[in-house]
């Protein structure tokens, strides 16, 4: 069991709980989201900050468990310098992982790659899982927006 | 009764789970909050009730029915007297407290509240008593109070003076917390609440299986608990309420065995408590749960309450001495307690502790207990709660601390982060 207990709690994992180089908020970011488990309080909230269609920055800021701390500090890290479509790729790839799917070669977990040990432990899946749904929900969010926005440029009035 | 005469070695031989082992390690459950393990007596009663006298019971015209009605009914009755209740027909069989407290809340408030009303509870209840009245209060227009805590987890009963007007007609209370070990006194409760005209039911899940209770002592108007934490089968709940006060109520489910007459647009109602068991009940459980009933007499339930609070206050004096560990709820000597405490360890979620104490073989609760308004109330968002009943012992209660400190060691060995 040790064994299996040091393979859901990498050292990597414990690294990036202890002290992640990217918690904080980010001012002004475009994306904002908020999100939590409510069976056991795991809360976490993600601002990314985007260069053109790529994300530039991203900050997460919450409290929970080791494992959901963890993997919002890893998936930030990992999501720097993708482009949207390349973040949801990666969003799909950690889902993946969850059900004992291997990432396509084109996709760097990173990081990511340590929460795989997590799939022995079902109960801790969500907890890991809290980071990408919040992710996700955050870009989805984001694309109606812009997609709204284009939507009421093309009906200028007078046009 | 000394402690010498209670033989938890004995107690412990009856119970075949505990002797298995958990991640390679001896079993040790301490997680009787959530519900309890069951002695082979009870397992016993079920597998002889379908292997010899299996059959619906209060219709059937053959032995096996006859068999089966009289044992259901007979554990009925020896539920009353386990509650000191003056009559079976006070006793009604549901699935769960929670189903006991939702019949209660449906069937007495739809005959009985009004808009205006109020219901009193808690700030420490579990959701099971919180949801049901919530449900009640926007279908009536009734509205909730809460009597506060103070820090210590104990309830304040000059609250309960200040909130109980006129217009309350209930008051819903734990007698015991499944999260704090609080144990409110709900005799004086229940004085003070009648004094101004209200009822009060009492949310016992988890005081009857751990003290002894006496419903005419308390004095209460219903009383709600579950088989399942007291040594006996899931799917049995107790609803016990006053026999006029059942007369009082209408029904909870409408079909068969709670009518005396169909007709195809009206019938007429079966007598108390037949009128709020709709349906085939779950006979077999009932029976067994009859066992858990004889298991737990036989102990005697003051011989259980004083192995408990031994177990307890050694489990706190043991936990206070481990640093960074902080206790929610009573943990003063003077002050008498249930088995169920509830702490957490700095900068560790309570999940993160749960994982590695399984991992140690350790069972325990690690989660917000479905008492989420307390969990705001204590300022976190979980706590892990270790929970105790006869079958632990002072060994188990040394293992769970040595666990602990392996939880501590494994978070805090060095990793890079610390270079």
């Amino acid at each position: 069991m040790v064994e299996q207990l040091d393979e859901l709690y990498r050292e990597v994992i414990l690294d990036h709980f202890k002290s992640s180089a990217h918690a904080g908020t980010i001012p002004g970011a475009q994306i904002h989201q908020e999100g939590a488990n409510p069976l056991c309080g795991d809360e976490v909230a993600f601002d990314l900050k985007l260069d053109g269609g790529h994300i530039q920055q991203v900050r997460f800021k919450g409290h929970g468990c080791a494992i959901s701390q963890a993997a919002s500090s890893m998936l930030a890290a990992q999501l720097e310098g993708k482009s949207l479509r390349e973040a949801a790729a990666l969003i799909e790839a950690m889902k993946g992982l969850m059900q004992g799917v291997e990432p396509a070669e084109s996709i760097d977990l990173g990081d990511l790659e340590a929460l795989a040990g997590v799939r022995k432990f079902p109960v801790r899946i969500k907890c890991a899982a809290l980071s990408w749904n919040v992710v996700e929900q955050g870009l989805s969010e984001y694309s109606r927006q812009q997609t709204a926005h284009s939507t009421q440029k093309g009906q200028h009035p007078g046009s | 009764m000394s402690a010498n005469a209670f033989d938890v070695k004995r107690i412990r031989a009856d119970f075949p789970i505990l002797h298995r082992r958990v991640h390679d390690k001896p079993l040790v459950y301490l997680d009787n909050a959530a519900t309890t393990q069951k002695p082979r007596q009870v397992i016993d009663a079920l597998v002889n009730y379908y292997s010899r006298y299996n059959a619906n019971i209060h219709r059937g015209i053959h032995a096996l029915a006859e068999e089966a009605t009289a044992a259901y009914e007979a554990v009925r009755e020896h539920t009353a007297r386990f509650l000191h209740a003056p009559s079976s027909r006070s006793i009604v069989f549901t699935r769960n407290t929670t189903e006991s407290i939702n019949l209660f809340a449906s069937a007495w408030g739809r005959a009985h509240l009004k808009s205006g009303d109020q219901i009193l509870l808690s700030e420490m209840e579990h959701h099971s008593n919180l949801v049901p009245w919530q449900l009640l209060a926007k279908a009536t227009g009734a509205t909730l109070a809460f009597i506060k805590m103070a820090d210590e987890g104990l309830l304040k009963l000059e609250e309960l003076d200040r909130l109980l007007t006129p217009r309350t007609k209930l008051v819903a209370v734990t007698q015991m917390s499944n999260v704090l070990g609080t144990i409110n006194p709900v005799q004086e409760m229940t004085r003070r609440a009648h004094e101004r005209g209200a009822l009060v039911l009492i949310d016992a899940a988890q005081s009857v299986p751990h003290l002894p209770v006496d419903v005419q002592q308390i004095g209460c108007d219903a009383l709600a608990f579950s088989s399942h934490k007291m040594l006996g089968p899931t799917g049995v709940g107790v609803l016990y309420a006053r026999e006029a006060l059942l007369e009082s109520m209408e029904p909870f489910l409408g079909g068969g065995e709670m009518i005396t007459d169909v007709q195809l647009t009206s019938s007429t109602w079966n007598e108390i408590p037949w009128k709020f068991e709709a349906g085939t009940p779950n006979i077999a459980d009932v029976i067994a749960f009859g066992e858990a009933l004889t298991y737990l007499e036989r102990i005697g339930m003051s011989a259980i309450q004083a192995h408990e609070r031994e177990l307890t206050t050694y489990a706190i004096q043991r936990l206070r001495e481990v640093t960074g560990l902080t206790i929610y709820g009573p943990t003063r000597a003077a002050v008498e307690r249930g088995g169920a405490v509830a702490f957490n360890l700095e900068g560790l979620h309570p999940h993160d502790v749960g994982t590695v104490l399984d991992a140690e073989g350790v069972a325990v609760r690690a989660g917000h207990h479905c008492a989420k308004p307390l969990m705001r109330r204590l300022g976190v968002v979980a706590t892990v709660r270790a929970s105790v009943y006869l079958y632990n012992t002072r060994e188990e209660i040394d293992r769970l601390v040595e666990a602990i400190h392996a939880v501590q060691a494994f978070f805090s060995k060095p990793t890079h982060a610390k270079v």
